[in-house]
């Protein structure tokens, strides 16, 4: 499976406090999550992403509080996949069951940069920035990581392994 | 290249030949467990995706253990929520107070024997990694995984490097698991083995006994730790006879050693006769020092929690309190961390010497812990405890200070009213 789009790019240390600002926590939707994602750091990106667009970070991002909101809020504004040199921890198990898909690649976190068009494919594991013409490799997501995400989360995942009962 | 305990149990449980750090894997559990906190929200996951029955009746746990007795009426319907499901799921190991088997869940998995060495477990608790003590893989997860988990028996996980913990040599008098754990704590920092296992081996591991090992696991977390472990020797067969006499017999186990050529990030020495008795000030477990250095007045003493309400931790209080009495004004409260652990400690005359010193013994329960009930403090209050958190506002009021420390410096406390050690009785 391949991802396609514009890169937004952020500094090391996006924590989840930035991702979904508290005061917008009150509602669990996607929907409503989705109109104030980045808006402490990035007032304009909820503007300008277009579905397929590809967020790129340093280290760490994700880190803060461990809520499931905010891998929630990117993957509805519409980004396919984020790139970052590292994940917080409880961010990264959060981002796969949710089904956002995340790729730990600190070569490709360094050199790409804003508004660059990048594609990613999560069977290889190859990130081609198509405007420098430079690749990257991530380790490829197993079989059934590609499943989580496919069917959209951990728990339609499970849903459909265990035939739903 | 060769892999680490934790790696080898991962590898089995996910039917491959060898792992890696950073490898994703999806894994079969031998045991998911949850609170009356964290199961209800995973019940109601569970429902939603129409699942109808649990992946197995025998491999689920579900413990009462957060705000039980109820406190109020919410933990009440939070308690009712998850019996009605274990009942309507017939899950063997769901325990309700007062029976024997009962307790806070990381004292009495171990204690009820059914965690033995090479399962693999999750649980909805951060503290679920205590059972690493037993040479066994476990880690605290979600309310969503913990849902999912009921459902299909597996979860995934990312492999963890590991850091070697070299312990050497013999504790001095009355140092504990505890003061071992905080000491490694206050020189990593709270998040020095993030994402990492705490893999524990030297000649020091056969002088600490099953109850101190199950403490030092338990506090794993409280450096950013995904679990810790330790290797099975005679003080792990001598305790599996003794939990689980059939299993044990049966060899219903799996023994793994890291290889030699194992990778660690990191190795870290500890010469466990320099070991000071040591408590972590207010307010990260981190902040810590040698009892001795801290002269403090405080209000309470609380000696109980997953981290020090086993058998050892209520029998050291009871010695330290023989003969000698609370210092007036100050509140000292005794949790057995299980029914079992109270009936012996009753049995024992354990009970009755902490009556005569003028403590106060609570019904098992996790309580003051995490700020539940049965000894809140309020603003401007100091509390030594032998819980594993002291972050701001864990036992009560924003402005209260929790202490953490082992059972013997607890105990002293409680008898001068400020915090000492054993050696500063007369
Ligand atoms: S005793 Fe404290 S740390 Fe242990 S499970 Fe209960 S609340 Fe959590």
């Amino acid at each position: 499976m391949k991802v396609k789009g514009n890169v937004f790019k952020y500094k090391d240390n996006v924590d989840t406090d930035v991702i979904i600002p508290a005061r917008h926590l009150t509602s669990a939707d996607p929907e409503q999550l989705k109109l104030h994602c980045m808006e402490d750091i990035d007032p304009s990106f909820v503007n300008k992403v277009q579905t397929g667009d590809i967020m790129v970070a340093g280290k760490n991002f994700g880190c803060g509080s461990s809520r499931e909101h905010a891998p929630i809020a990117i993957k509805a504004s519409g980004i396919s996949l984020v790139i970052a040199s590292d994940f917080a921890r409880i961010f990264y198990r959060n981002a796969i069951n949710v089904g956002l898909p995340i790729m730990e690649c600190p070569e490709a976190a360094a050199a790409i940069k804003a508004g660059d068009e990048v594609e990613a494919d999560f069977d290889t594991g190859i990130i081609t920035d198509i405007t420098s013409g430079e690749t990257f490799t991530a380790k490829p997501f197993p079989e059934f990581i590609k499943k989580i995400i496919d069917c959209g989360g951990l728990v339609a995942y499970t849903k459909e392994k265990t035939g739903g009962k | 290249m060769g892999m680490t305990m934790t790696q080898k149990i991962l590898a089995a449980h996910a039917g491959l030949q060898s792992v890696r750090s950073g490898e994703l894997i999806e894994a079969k559990l031998d045991l998911v467990l949850g609170n009356d906190v964290t199961t209800p929200p995973a019940i109601k996951v569970f429902e939603d995706m129409g699942a109808d029955a649990v992946f197995d009746k025998d491999k689920v746990c579900l413990v009462p253990d957060h705000f039980t007795p109820n406190k109020d009426i919410k933990s009440a319907e939070l308690t009712k929520c998850m019996r009605c499901f274990a009942r309507q799921q017939e899950i063997s190991h769901y325990y309700e107070l007062g029976q024997k088997e009962m307790g806070i869940e990381h004292v009495i998995l171990p204690d009820n024997g059914i965690v033995f060495p090479g399962d693999l477990i999750i649980g909805a608790d951060s503290h679920t990694c205590t059972y690493g003590a037993l040479g066994a893989f476990s880690t605290g997860v979600g309310s969503t995984d913990l849902a999912c988990a009921m459902a299909s028996g597996s979860t995934w996980f990312k492999v963890p490097e590991a850091i070697k913990v070299v312990l050497k040599g013999k504790p001095s008098e009355y140092v504990t698991g505890k003061d071992i754990i905080l000491h490694l704590i206050g020189s990593i920092g709270v998040d020095g083995a993030l994402y990492k296992s705490l893999e524990f081996t030297g000649d020091g591991v056969h002088h600490l006994s099953m109850d101190q090992r199950l403490t030092i696991c338990n506090m794993a977390i409280e450096c950013g730790g995904k679990n810790g472990i330790f290797p099975i020797d005679e003080v792990t067969l001598e305790y599996m006879e003794k939990t689980n006499k059939e299993r044990f017999i049966e060899g219903r186990y799996t023994s793994f050693y890291p290889d030699e050529d194992a990778e660690y990030s990191e190795t870290i020495e500890i010469d466990l006769a320099k070991v000071p008795l040591t408590v972590a000030l207010p307010h990260l477990p981190s902040n810590t020092k040698p009892a001795s250095e801290v002269d403090l007045p405080i209000d309470q003493v609380v000696i109980g929690s997953c981290t020090n309400g086993r058998y050892e931790d209520i029998k050291t209080a009871a010695e330290i309190f023989r003969g000698r009495h609370v210092k007036e004004g100050i509140r000292c409260i005794v949790i057995p961390g299980s029914q079992r652990v109270y009936r012996r400690a009753l049995d024992e005359g354990l009970l009755a010497i902490f009556d005569d010193a003028g403590c106060v013994i609570s019904t098992p329960t996790c309580g003051p812990c995490l700020g539940g009930h049965m000894g809140i403090l309020a603003a401007g209050e100091r509390c030594v405890s032998t819980t594993n958190r002291n972050f701001v506002g864990r036992m009560g009021h924003v402005e209260s200070e929790v202490i953490l420390a082992g059972v013997p410096v607890a105990a002293a406390s409680a008898i001068t009213g400020k915090v000492a050690t054993p050696f500063d009785l007369k």
